[in-house]
């Protein structure tokens, strides 16, 4: 009924409770990471709330028109970001509250150590063309 | 043959076999009703789907050796034949409204299973995957399958599902308003509640006024904007009349009371000339009936039209700022008062907290008329 954005990102949001970056975890944490997040995604699909996710490489560009019959101006891959998305999943979920657990569910993945990474997502409702009758 | 399917599971349920089963066996006896009946037409297709969908059920439920049980449950019911539709349909309606469900699930079990419409159907009305639709409709199934039919629901849970679906409107192929409009008329035909005429009445005084609600862009169209001669004074003279018969009954409830201040908009030939006045006295019969802070929103705007933006202000001072469209109303009120810069930004900052497209474009618009003068 309420369609949600859950933003991870590589770097932009505040500091993780467990800050270990994930390239000094061992391999099977990483292993039980990724299968958390598995898991998780698969348990919206049985509830019937899993829209859809996807992860995104850290390397982006940034891309401007540049006027009649001149391609495109890109500026990259190392263009000033404080903000880099690492990945999304969309929910379809009853209300804000409902968001808000899940939000809280992904973010307890566990990271270096087996513990929760306790790292921050950035959660935001779609803007959505139904009409609800206001008048 | 949509039509007929809510009809065709309430046989097979009252007769005892489990929902997710009947709707199993109905569908496969629309499938056989695919195949046989181009060649070979039915004199009575609803007694012909029942009869096939139970040969199903029962067939499916002796395979089961588990089922054994429930087998001589079957034993004991009576032999297909003529069935009292309309209360079937109904025990069917209180049962996707459970209050065991989730709203959204209760939302796509009353689509699925009384309106008839597919899973991707569903699925396309509400931009979700059919995967997903298919295990939300499933999971409502398991929910109720071990509700049994023999009470009466809460009618109150039934008109807001269908509300629900209602202010969904539509995308796709499928018409979700239309969809709750057939819905609540054939509930209005086997429920006799001056509420369920009540929820009839606003879905079709809102629905008239749908083709002016925006403009050729998809842009919104405030009320007072809109093209009057683009309302359909069919769907208000209906609305106008279900409605009249309901409060003549003396059993006020929420839905006949909004449906009153619709037929109000409704009744007015222009902007200036509507009737503010009533309308702000059935706010205040609305607000002693539900206590809703969306309620006291609005009487705010309906005490600005009748006693000056001065009063709506103060009506609405009362209110938490936080309220969704709080800001919009302040808005519209502090330009009625002249307070333009004011207005111009709380226009900008509802148009950040508003929840739609078309609202957000609005405000903006609004805030940018403001700025541009």
């Amino acid at each position: 009924m309420a369609k949600y954005l859950l933003l991870k990102h590589y770097r932009g949001a505040p500091a993780a409770v467990n800050d270990v970056p994930m390239t000094q975890w061992a391999p099977e944490e990483v292993t039980a990471h990724v299968a958390y997040m598995n898991a998780f995604a698969d348990r919206l699909r049985e509830s019937g709330e899993f829209v859809d996710g996807q992860a995104l490489a850290p390397q982006g560009e940034w891309v401007r028109y540049d006027g009649e019959g001149r391609p495109p101006v890109t500026d990259g891959p190392f263009a000033e970001t404080k903000d880099l998305i690492a990945g999304w999943m969309v929910i379809d979920v009853d209300g804000h509250e409902r968001a808000v657990e899940l939000a809280g569910e992904l973010s307890a993945a566990p990271g270096a150590g087996g513990k929760p990474i306790h790292e921050w997502l950035e959660l935001r409702p779609f803007l959505t063309s139904s009409h609800t009758i206001t008048e | 043959m949509r039509e007929l399917v809510p009809a065709v599971i309430g046989v097979l349920v009252r007769r005892g076999a489990d929902f997710a089963a009947a709707e199993d066996a109905v569908q496969d006896a629309l499938v056989e009703a695919l195949r046989t009946w181009p060649a070979d037409p039915p004199k009575d297709p609803l007694a012909w789907l029942v009869t096939v969908a139970w040969r199903r059920f029962v067939d499916a439920a002796r395979a089961d050796a588990a089922r054994r049980r429930r087998e001589d449950l079957i034993e004991r019911q009576p032999a297909p034949g003529p069935a009292n539709t309309a209360d079937d349909d109904l025990h069917l309606y209180f049962l996707c409204a459970h209050p065991s469900l989730s709203a959204s699930s209760a939302v796509a079990l009353t689509l699925r299973a009384v309106g008839g419409l597919t899973t991707r159907q569903i699925a396309a009305a509400y931009l979700v995957p059919e995967a997903t639709m298919a295990q939300r409709i499933s999971r409502a199934k398991r929910t109720v399958s071990g509700v049994r039919f023999d009470r009466p629901g809460d009618v109150a849970t039934v008109l807001r599902v269908l509300y629900l679906v209602f202010n969904e409107g539509y995308s796709g192929d499928v018409d979700l308003s239309a969809e709750a409009i057939r819905l609540t008329r054939q509930l209005a035909a086997g429920y006799d509640h001056p509420e369920v005429s009540g929820l009839l009445a606003l879905m079709l005084l809102h629905h008239a006024r749908r083709a002016s609600r925006t403009g050729p862009g998809g842009e919104l169209v405030p009320l007072a904007a809109q093209d009057r001669s683009r309302w359909d004074t069919a769907l208000i003279a209906e609305g106008v009349a279900i409605l009249q018969a309901a409060l003549a009954r003396d059993r006020l409830g929420e839905f006949q009371a909004q449906a009153a201040i619709a037929a109000l908009h409704a009744d007015a030939p222009t902007a200036a000339e509507t009737d503010w006045v009533q309308i702000l006295e059935w706010y205040d019969e609305l607000a002693g009936l539900t206590d809703s802070p969306v309620v006291r929103l609005n009487r705010a705007v309906a005490v600005g039209e009748v006693d000056g933006p001065r009063a709506g202000l103060a009506a609405l001072a009362a209110l938490d700022d936080s309220l969704p469209r709080y800001t919009a109303v302040a808005a519209y009120l502090r330009e009625r008062a002249g307070e333009l810069d004011t207005a111009a930004r709380l226009y900008a900052e509802a148009a950040d907290r508003a929840p739609h497209l078309a609202e957000r474009d609005h405000l903006i618009r609004q805030a940018a008329r403001l700025n541009a003068r």
